[in-house]
């Protein structure tokens, strides 16, 4: 019932948040100096007049405002984010084609980053002041610090064109494999992409899981576990890591969808064929329709990821929402 | 980790190396060996004798691209951070002081920038608005300003009711002066902390939007160098990581600096990075 309640307060707000992207998109389209119709069609001077055309009745540009915006916000309701006018494909099957390597990596790369940076963070909070404590937190520092792409590069450098373990470009080999042979090619040739974009977000869960472990070790029932006897051990499985593990889900569920957004660069750098990397193409060639329309998708993960995360910390937090 | 002694420590370091780049991004002028732009040399010459740090694949010499490239990578930082300050710190203050719609619809209007995925977002403004550097300033600054303005809300919302304020307000002061004059100051200093930690993420955009090709093309930057050399940066290493080198030194001092300056019990410090790259 608690979830069913969350649901029906989350759904109304997330409606709104989507209409008001969609709104932004439209927007953005009208921003752009000169035809919104050859804007979208791409400033390539090849569109034809047929093709305007045709984009100027798709997106009812040839009507009022308001019947435009309600038309746009009618389209991306039914999922229909129109032509890409370089393939001439619907944008929607480009990005659903795409879509799943990006969380691959995305995915693989944000349950890296959780659990090595929590790990550190917990080690850190336990030898406070001490000399790991120190060592961690000028790791994290360095991390934070380091920009992505010139992270990858360096990592091809050493990793690939130095010591020749890992590929570096592309998801899988010149010559398809099959089966489990499949799986393990591309498993290696996500190690570099995977490790980049996770090493740019350690640093936020060393701090955040070294913050929240103090924050708890000090509290009077863990005093209390202690006090009974328990070991260290016990005490940090049973009562400290779930407490203290809530911030990390929030930021969790606060980065995925930025995480999708911001793998443009880590995709661009390892030729990972996702949808920053058909962002970053669409890009070159001016094809706006792809690019608004990768923007859309990666904003309704953002909303949908807060939902899950809302989900998740009422199941493990049943303070939540009482 | 955080006695005053390694804070001092951090301030020190991280405020040295900064004040010697920015000097550097000054003097570019006077202190680099040739104009970044003039092809005089063999294309990617190691570096060596005749060219320190080598040459690019159009024979320039790179010390002097590095040299000229920290006036970009500070320039945007800064004036970017800037615009982001201001408009967090209006929408901030706007919420925090008057509270109930205003609040209401501040607090809904800085989520909604908090959805979008920012670095897209960024993007997608700096292709619309065209490549250059006013738009790429103004995406940075567009993206960035969310954490401000809740920090400068609950802020104002803990200062508003506070003596000095009533004392204000029954001297007979308007809304305009008891914002700027009365609470503004008092809401500075964590502000302050954000905000310098705001131009090393405005560094990192700005080094990924000129690496993706999106800066302006006159204005020669670290991130545009390493984007421009990837055709070859196997063969010629030193374009990629010694400007990759410079940026990760300019942020790490900024982000000594902020630490520094900063409270570390205040958590928009320690999440700062939602979701910018």
């Amino acid at each position: 019932m608690r979830l069913l309640a969350a649901f029906a307060s989350w759904l109304p707000r997330a409606l709104l948040t989507l209409a008001a992207i969609g709104l932004l998109n439209f927007t953005l389209i009208r921003l752009a100096p000169g035809d919104p119709a050859a804007v979208i069609a791409g400033e390539s001077g090849a569109a034809d007049a047929a093709f305007i055309d045709r984009i100027r009745s798709d997106y009812g540009l040839d009507k009022p405002m308001p019947v435009q915006v309600a038309h746009y916000l009618g389209r991306l309701a039914r999922l229909d984010l129109g032509v890409s006018y370089r393939s001439n494909l619907p944008v929607w099957q480009l990005i659903t084609q795409r879509l799943p390597a990006t969380l691959l990596l995305t995915v693989t790369a944000l349950l890296v980053a959780i659990a090595i940076g929590t790990t550190l963070g917990i080690a850190s909070a336990r030898s406070r002041g001490g000399w790991l404590d120190v060592a961690i937190g000028s790791f994290a520092m360095l991390c934070y610090a380091m920009p992505v792409f010139w992270v990858g590069l360096v990592l091809v450098l050493v990793f690939s064109v130095g010591l020749g373990w890992f590929p570096a470009f592309g998801m899988a080999s010149m010559i398809p494999k099959q089966g489990t042979a499949h799986l393990i090619d591309v498993a290696h040739q996500l190690v570099l992409p995977a490790l980049t974009l996770s090493l740019l977000h350690l640093a936020v869960y060393v701090r955040l899981s070294r913050s929240s472990t103090l924050e708890v070790l000090d509290r009077d029932f863990v005093r209390t576990a202690q006090a009974k006897g328990l070991t260290d051990g016990q005490v940090m499985r049973g009562h400290v890591l779930r407490n203290a593990l809530l911030p990390t889900v929030t930021m969790a569920g606060l980065q995925i969808g930025h995480l999708v957004g911001g793998a443009v660069v880590i995709e661009t750098v390892f030729a990972w064929p996702g949808i920053g990397r058909l962002a970053f193409d669409a890009l070159l060639q001016r094809d706006y329709a792809v690019i608004l329309g990768v923007f859309f998708v990666c904003s309704v993960m953002v909303v949908l990821a807060n939902l899950v995360t809302d989900v998740v910390l009422r199941l493990v937090d049943p303070r939540i929402g009482r | 980790m955080s006695t005053s002694n390694s804070r001092n420590w951090r301030l020190w370091i991280g405020g040295g190396t900064l004040a010697a780049i920015a000097l550097v991004a000054l003097l570019a002028p006077w202190i680099a060996p040739h104009d970044p732009w003039e092809l005089l040399g063999p294309p990617l010459e190691p570096p060596g004798q005749a060219f320190l740090l080598g040459t690019d694949m159009l024979g320039r010499d790179l010390l002097s691209g590095l040299i000229h490239g920290a006036r970009v990578s500070l320039l945007i930082g800064l004036t970017s951070s800037l615009c982001a300050l201001l408009i967090g710190v209006t929408v901030g203050a706007l919420a925090g002081y008057f509270g109930g719609t205003a609040d209401r619809v501040a607090v809904r209007f800085t989520e909604f920038f908090q959805v979008i995925p920012a670095f897209l977002f960024a993007i997608l403004l700096v292709a619309i608005m065209l490549p250059g550097l006013k738009s790429v300033i103004v995406a940075i600054a567009l993206v960035t300003w969310p954490p401000v303005a809740r920090l400068v809300r609950s802020e104002f919302m803990t200062l508003r009711s506070r003596e000095f304020v009533e004392a204000a307000r029954s001297l007979g002061l308007g809304h305009r002066q008891i914002i700027v004059r009365e609470i503004l100051p008092n809401a500075l200093p964590p502000v302050i902390a954000v905000g310098s930690l705001m131009v090393a993420t405005a560094i990192l955009t700005e080094s990924s939007l000129s690496f993706l090709g999106l800066a302006d093309p006159n204005l020669i930057s670290w991130g545009y160098i390493i984007g421009s050399s990837r055709p070859v940066f196997r063969e010629a290493w030193w374009l990629s990581v010694l400007p990759g080198l410079c940026l990760f030194v300019t942020v790490l001092s900024i982000n000594l600096l902020a630490d520094g300056l900063g409270d570390e019990g205040n958590p928009l410090l320690r999440s700062r990075r939602g979701g910018a790259p």
